[in-house]
């Protein structure tokens, strides 16, 4: 059977069973809590399927698919390996609060794509090597390279992994029950039985399912409360009168005399605080108690729209100054950085050609933008929902999600002034996450798609886990073990340390999630900056100009990682601040230093050899031998 | 090796360094200028209802890097079949 029959036919029947679940809610009264299992389970069970089916020791198999997977699929496979719990669960979320900066990862997380594609993807697909510290290695020669590409990934995608394993908890527990440490590991069974047993093939596959869940569950809501409101299906289509009339109704609130008794409270309350901390005579941790609800009140005070201000709300005003260069910053770290993550760019290596390699980034970005494409929307909706059936209704007599999502503790109703009716201020938002997870129930759809955006937002989490523990794994040993340590290594010696390995990655990962350090969320940001500051210089250059040497690419990435770092501990912990820069966008600094370091070391030092020189001109070339280069130079690709 | 002569060479290498520095301006303006540094300007004007600053940070400029990467996957596989280099797979 062909790939889209097996895909085509899988999508009608995952389609088919959530009818099936949806008429048994609505004819035979199925309870939430079944409906949220089967969901788990069903999907869990498709992801062993695959594992299961695709299983094998091939070393080419196991480390990128045969080099088999055709452009369209691997451009699923990116898609869901690249969209995180963050992607599905926060982006829409944050949109909704963040207004206009919140785009930076909009554009970031997308346009990255088109420096990945004109800059490196072909060209690592004609190198045709294992990994990324692989091909460093083979372009700068030595172990120097190889072990510095193998300290980045490892950093930024633990961090990353961390991250995606406590999404995983916290959908199993907030829709099961489960309590949140079990539910981490019970979703890693999904995860390791698929990366365990088949390597980069399985996990090609799993992600290919995991994307068309993802994507359907994630329009689904949204393009009914389009249809709803608008009788057009189109959310992108409508959201722009969504917007306007937010922005009038938002000006009509800030003008609202409940509204601003209210929001005068929440003013007096931050006061107080305020005053109480500057008095003294607390605790540290008692004063940054303090000052986390002085913030909350002070936020609570403030008005969505100036109300002298007609025409464009807070919402939409682009930010000036400082805002705009940290704008403009972010934006660009978040685009190298993901030019820079390793797990995405080894998706590159499994395609067929170059010719393949190119459509693949193509169509990697399509399926990314269907779901970037209506996040804002997503958020517009959302403000216009809460605006339409929150505020104003009496406290008495909630809408049923308000009831339902409270005890979650995302967010929370108060009545602050006492008059027994809602008013925006009285809306206390702890986290925007709920506006995604509880969209469905906000719009009045049925549990079953709340089901069905579970089992989106979990497809998001494993798929982008997957990726992230084959590339630890690999790192580890294939690059650490058997090219540094043990180049005699026998291939089942090499594959049962990679298997071993994946395991205790997922296990220490899990551990680690289940301190749910608040610091995880911030990390995972870092981690862009760090990918973009070690990995893009090396490699651009690398490719580009052929002149670039070992000893300019060593001490670039040295550069480049400590500069970057320097600026993200000292911003973040020591008040340290170059241009009023924010912590996230530190690769500002770092990746111009990388790229002024390796070309101004390799212009100092000796040229690479010959042979590595014509390696770089050929791999402009498709169909040129670059195969012979490699396996002469020992990186062990000719082997098997 | 595929048999390209030198000449070749350069007109295939040429050819990609065009089209991607061209494809990289367009990137810079849209996200840089468009969507940042004249997204307040822009926003006077408006698209499908939308404030054309905003439009363009939140949906034109992803549906801009789409074709971007589209064009470039298009353009450069062709010419290396006009140079016989494309590959059967």
């Amino acid at each position: 059977m062909s790939l889209d029959k097996i895909f085509g036919l899988y999508t009608v029947s995952f389609l088919a069973v959530t009818i099936l679940i949806g008429i048994g809610e609505l004819a035979f009264g199925l309870p939430n809590r079944w409906i949220g299992w089967i969901f788990m389970a069903l999907s869990l069970v498709i992801y062993i399927v695959i594992g299961v089916v695709t299983r094998t020791s091939n070393p080419d198999q196991y480390y990128v698919a045969g080099r088999g997977v055709p452009a369209f699929y691997n451009g699923m496979a990116t898609g869901s390996d690249w969209m995180s719990a963050a992607s599905f669960i926060s982006m829409g979320g944050a949109l909704s609060a963040q207004g206009f900066a919140g785009l930076a990862y909009v554009m970031g997380w997308t346009g990255g794509y088109l420096l990945l594609a004109v800059f490196l993807g072909p060209y690592l697909r004609q190198f045709g090597a294992y990994t990324i510290p692989d091909f460093l290695s083979a372009r700068y020669g030595g172990t120097s390279a190889r072990l510095i590409g193998v300290v980045a990934a490892v950093a930024c995608s633990f961090t990353y992994l961390i991250a995606q394993v406590t999404g995983v908890g916290l959908i199993v527990s907030r829709f099961i029950g489960l309590d949140f440490n079990v539910g981490v590991f019970v979703g890693l069974l999904g995860v390791l039985f698929c990366s365990v047993l088949g390597g980069m093939r399985s996990v090609t596959w799993t992600q290919v399912a995991q994307y068309i869940i993802l994507i359907i569950s994630y329009l689904v809501p949204v393009v009914y409360l389009s249809w709803q409101l608008f009788s057009i299906p189109i959310p992108e289509l409508t959201y722009g009168r969504v917007l306007q009339q937010n922005n009038s109704k938002a000006i009509e609130i800030t003008r609202d005399v409940n509204e601003k008794e209210t929001r005068a409270l929440w003013k007096k309350d931050a006061d107080e605080l305020n005053a109480k901390i500057k008095a003294g005579g607390i605790s540290e941790a008692e004063v940054d108690k303090l000052k986390g609800q002085a913030a909350l009140a002070g936020r609570q005070a403030t008005a969505p729209a100036a109300s002298d201000d007609a025409k464009i709300s807070r919402y939409l005003t682009v930010p000036t100054g400082v805002g705009m260069w940290n704008f403009l910053a972010l934006t660009f770290c978040l685009m190298v950085g993901t030019a820079g993550l390793p797990h995405i760019l080894t998706r590159y290596y499994t395609t067929p050609s170059v010719r393949q390699a190119r459509t693949s980034v193509a169509w990697s970005l399509f399926f990314i933008f269907l779901l970037y494409f209506t996040a804002p929307a997503y958020a517009a909706f959302a403000r216009f929902t809460i605006y339409a059936k929150l505020v104003g209704t009496k406290v008495a007599e909630l809408p049923r999600w308000v009831t339902l999502w409270q005890p979650a503790g995302l967010f929370e109703v108060v009545d602050k002034n006492g008059d027994g009716i809602v008013q925006w201020a009285d809306f206390v938002i702890k986290s925007t996450d709920f506006v995604v997870l509880a969209m469905p129930e906000i719009a009045g759809l049925p549990f079953v798609i709340t089901g069905l955006v579970m089992a989106g937002g979990l497809a998001a989490a494993l798929s982008t886990a997957d990726g992230l523990l084959l590339t630890i794994a690999n790192a580890i040993s294939h690059d650490l073990y058997y090219n540094v340590i043990d180049p005699s290594a026998s291939l089942t010696k090499r594959l049962t340390i990679t298997k071993v390995l994946l395991v205790v990655t997922a296990i220490i990962a899990a551990w680690v999630a289940t301190f749910r350090l608040s610091l995880i969320v911030e990390l995972v940001a870092w981690a862009f900056s760090l990918a973009g500051a070690s990995f893009f210089p090396a490699l651009v250059m690398g490719i580009w100009w052929k002149r670039a040497n070992k000893a300019g690419a060593v001490a670039g990435m040295i550069l480049g990682l400590g500069i970057t770092t320097y600026y993200m501990i000292g911003s973040r912990f020591y008040g340290l601040s170059w241009f009023g820069t924010q912590t996230i966008a530190s690769a500002i600094f770092g990746l111009p230093a990388g790229f002024l370091t390796i070309w101004i070391v390799s212009l100092l030092t000796a040229p690479p050899p010959k042979a590595v020189q014509d390696l770089v001109v050929s791999v402009r070339y498709p169909k040129s031998g670059q195969g012979t280069a490699l396996s002469a130079q020992g990186i062990g690709l000719g082997q098997h | 090796m595929a048999d390209l002569t030198d000449k070749q060479k350069d007109d295939y290498w040429r050819y990609n360094v065009k089209l991607t520095t061209i494809l990289l301006v367009i990137w810079f303006v849209v996200t840089y200028l468009i969507s940042g540094l004249w997204a307040s300007w822009l926003n006077q004007y408006s698209v499908l209802g939308f404030p054309m600053g905003y439009y363009m940070a939140a949906q034109g400029s992803l549906a801009i890097f789409v074709i971007e990467i589209a064009v470039y996957a298009y353009l450069m596989n062709r010419k290396d079949e006009e140079f016989g280099i494309r590959e059967e797979a």
